[in-house]
């Protein structure tokens, strides 16, 4: 068994979600609806009241998906909560996803709160799938908008083809991702997708953005999701068994910078990347341990091959050994670990369960690691939960279990 | 068969810029089918989009230069249908331009079967209007092309899209 020398001062104690909706049908529902009841699930699973709550640590500058904003003070009022004594949110987009846990570690830490929560919200109000189309133009966005890149995906097909075509990665390889992720949906009573995923039916799919097709790209799904983080030794009183920070990291570097907002990577390896490797890096010198130590692996998955170049960044395998490592069946999730091999995206992923924008990834990580999941990973010690690929920051989070 | 549908760019209604300080000079000069990028005053270096501070020296003194409109594709994507386009054909590309080394442009290359074009691609600059009067270059591939046959009357697509609805 791993022994990390990670942080373990926090804890995750609470985790709840909505039921995950197809696009457009929480269209009745306010996002302060969907926030607090999220908020509510995760507080009654920790043991704690929601009056309690003092904390807020968002991510994507506390927007409800792209277009709609949570608001703290909204929250506080409507809930109940107290007093808060700490709001903030990291910058960015979904890449900030797992790093939102290391911003309720800091205002733990510091001793600012010590209830603190974080949740995401997603309704498409805004269509997530054409959002750089229908965004309002800027004086940087009008070097973009008019080639036509309407939305996420289309932006990623450009980082796709490099991959190809600088490491021979083909299209069987994101197929094995959408239908190993698939297979992880079909046990899970909320998934929105729980048919087989075939070959015949992933090569079939009308391209989207080429390389890209249907399958590759996540699902335009609506939810909240929210998570109550507190010190680890007030986790130990509460309800369920307290899952520890290990270790938290959130940033990039100026080579990756606004990504694919821009295409300004400079040299090739950066540009077929998902510019998680610094993030990477950091997170195991302060867990002290490698990505061998690894139990199981909970990958942002917007698209299929940014999992793949998540999977290189973050060590599972060498650069550019993305393709033949997922096609050699190593991502699919088996109950016993097998040596050389990663469980990815256990729940089914933003592929095929929802897209919260990242949360239902720390959500899964906490489970495997109460060793409550639904494809649980047995004995699992050391979850990775991933944020972006997305412009910087982008982030990482090491969960374990308490010891 | 039918013949592959040629890409186009976005209809000139479908395209809006605006600008700032540091990036309108792109802009002025590409009214006037000059493709210019920002160099360093200092350091020499040149970068895209146009930005107030060089990042490899801070400095916030620009040169503009004319380039020569050569370029090659780094990467591109293939997009059929847009938001109330639903039959446009567009390939969205990163280009790579040799006389302004450091620097990309995200573009499209226009009036080429999807087919014919791949990664190293050399493709020339054009102008395409763009709604507010302005001009927004866009490239196709450099000739003599093998390309297959094309449609008759499909060349005389260039900056002829169809109004946005």
């Amino acid at each position: 068994m791993a022994r990390d020398t990670g942080v373990r001062d926090v804890a995750i104690a609470g985790i709840g979600a909505t039921p995950y909706y197809k696009r457009g049908e929480t269209a009745g529902q306010s996002i302060t609806r969907l926030a607090g009841e999220a908020i509510l699930a995760a507080c009654a699973d920790a043991g704690v009241s929601v009056t309690d709550v003092d904390g807020l640590a968002f991510y994507s500058l506390a927007r409800a998906g792209y277009g709609e904003q949570m608001e703290a003070g909204e929250l506080v009022e409507t809930l109940g909560m107290r007093e808060l004594k700490f709001s903030a949110a990291l910058t960015g987009g979904g890449g900030g996803s797992a790093g939102a846990i290391g911003l309720a570690r800091a205002a733990i830490v510091a001793g600012d709160a010590s209830v603190v929560v974080t949740v995401m919200a997603l309704q498409q109000q805004t269509r997530l799938g054409t959002v750089v189309a229908t965004k309002a133009v800027t004086p940087v966005s009008s070097f973009v908008q008019p080639s036509g890149l309407a939305g996420p995906g289309h932006l990623m097909s450009l980082l796709t083809r490099r991959h190809m075509y600088q490491y021979g990665t083909t299209r069987d390889a994101f197929a094995e991702i959408a239908i190993s992720t698939r297979r992880n949906a079909l046990s899970r009573p909320k998934a929105r997708y729980r048919e087989p995923l075939t070959r015949e039916q992933y090569f079939a799919a009308r391209m989207i953005a080429d390389p890209l097709c249907l399958y590759d790209f996540c699902l335009e799904t609506e939810g909240a999701v929210a998570i109550v983080t507190t010190s680890i030794e007030r986790a130990r009183d509460l309800r369920q068994p307290p899952v520890p920070v290990v270790a938290a990291a959130h940033g990039g570097t100026r080579e990756w910078g606004r990504a694919f907002s821009w295409f300004g990577m400079p040299d090739d390896e950066t540009f077929a990347s998902s510019g998680n490797k610094p993030i990477a890096d950091r997170l195991y010198a302060r867990a002290g341990i490698t990505a061998k130590d690894i139990d199981v692996a909970l990958i942002y998955d917007h698209f299929t091959p940014m999992v793949l170049m998540q999977l290189e960044d973050y060590g599972f395998c060498e650069k550019g050994e993305g393709g033949p490592f997922v096609l050699s069946g190593a991502i699919r999730y088996t109950p016993e670990r097998k040596p050389g091999s990663i469980a990815v995206n256990t729940h089914g992923g933003q592929l095929s369960e929802a897209y919260v924008i990242g949360a239902t990834h720390i959500m899964e990580g906490v489970e495997q690691l109460r060793g409550t999941a639904v494809n649980q990973v047995a004995g699992a010690e050391l979850a990775l939960v991933t944020g972006g690929p997305s412009a910087i920051p982008n982030s990482g989070l090491i969960l374990g279990r308490d010891r | 068969m039918s013949t592959p549908a040629l890409a186009t760019a976005l209809p000139a209604d479908a395209v809006k810029i605006v600008t700032d300080p540091s990036t309108e000079p792109f802009w002025r000069a590409a009214r006037e089918r000059r493709l210019v990028a920002p160099s360093c005053a200092d350091c020499g270096r040149f970068r895209l989009p146009p930005s107030p501070f060089c990042p490899h020296c801070q400095s916030a003194a620009v040169d503009w230069t004319e380039l020569s409109g050569r370029a090659t594709v780094y990467t591109f994507t293939v997009v059929r249908g847009f938001p109330g386009l639903p039959d446009i054909t567009l390939v969205p590309a990163v280009v790579d331009l040799p006389d302004a080394p450091g620097a990309r442009l995200v573009t499209n290359v226009i009036d080429v079967d999807p087919a014919d074009v791949s990664i190293g691609t050399p493709l020339t600059v054009d102008f395409h209007p763009v709604s507010g009067g302005w001009l927004l270059p866009v490239f196709r591939v450099t000739g003599p092309r093998k390309t297959r046959p094309r449609r008759s009357g499909s060349c005389e697509r260039r900056g002829r899209g169809r109004p946005a609805r």
